[in-house]
């Protein structure tokens, strides 16, 4: 079995993670801002994986199980979250949700 | 000589399907960003989350791979898919971002992404230690889960009771 390098893995995790964060900042709608931050968690998941088999140990899988648990708990109160949000302000545009800014 | 060309070709299918799953995943994140449909954006995000299962495949960890098909591709990205339909979300509105997040903010996210490469391609791991051939046992697993990760599993179950509750009366049509 021809070994993929682990480190082709982290690059991919590293690129996957950077274009998340490239999303968070760049993207204008609430809910594809929170997508982006799945795709970082995904990213993060795959560093996971990959140090997991290369330390040859579970612990990693173990912490991808739990992060997985956490972003489902997490989807559901920000999509709720979300929901309330467009039916008092009656706008997805993260532009027009300034009620916190100076 | 056939048969020696076969068996090269047999050790590449790993890396040929490392390269095309790595392909997909960066190609649909990098939709994620162009598309300004939400609901394109979420069909983007389920391709990449499944490149990355196959991944978890490659890697040798089939529950991770069937919990991340499971739970992202079939319970998160459901929840994102219903709740842009419900919202009727239509095209993000094109707001006039400044000229220095286009000249500045791009170059330096690019260069972030260098940076990060570039240091992890230089991290001292280990060259893709023996595990088993036929992966991480899904026994094994469990009975790490179960043994040594027992409490903050247990206490996961009620995280997730709170985020029911909450996202319950968050939701919920205010009187």
């Amino acid at each position: 079995m021809s070994a993929i390098p682990i480190t082709w893995y982290l690059v991919l995790s590293a690129a996957l993670f950077g274009l998340g964060v490239v999303a968070f900042v760049f993207k204008r709608n609430v809910i594809t801002i929170f997508m982006s931050i799945e795709l970082m968690l995904n990213a993060v998941n795959l560093a996971f994986v990959a140090f997991a088999r290369a330390h040859n140990q579970l612990d990693g899988l173990v912490f991808v199980f739990f992060v997985i648990v956490v972003a489902a708990a997490e989807a559901a109160v920000g999509l709720a979250i979300i929901i309330m949000l467009a039916q008092n302000r009656e706008t997805l545009n993260i532009e027009r949700l300034n009620l916190l800014k100076f | 000589m056939a048969g020696l060309e076969l068996g090269e070709a047999r050790m590449n299918i790993p890396l040929i399907v490392f390269f095309a799953c790595a392909l997909l995943a960066v190609a649909g994140a990098v939709t994620l960003i162009l598309v300004r449909e939400p609901i394109y954006s979420a069909l983007a995000l389920i391709v990449v989350m499944v490149a990355i299962a196959i991944l978890y495949l490659l890697l040798g960890s089939e529950f991770i791979a069937a919990v991340q098909i499971i739970v992202y591709g079939g319970a998160i990205m459901v929840l994102f898919v219903f709740v842009i339909m419900l919202l009727n979300a239509g095209a993000e509105e094109r707001t006039s971002y400044s000229k220095l997040a286009t000249y500045v903010g791009l170059p330096l996210a690019f260069f972030l992404l260098l940076e990060i490469a570039h240091w992890l391609a230089r991290a001292r791991v280990p060259a893709a230690g023996g595990p088993p051939a036929e992966g991480v046992s899904s026994r094994a697993l469990a009975t790490q889960l179960f043994r040594q990760y027992l409490f903050p599993f247990e206490a996961t179950s009620i995280l997730i009771l709170v985020a029911v509750l909450g996202a319950l009366v968050l939701a919920r049509k205010s009187e």
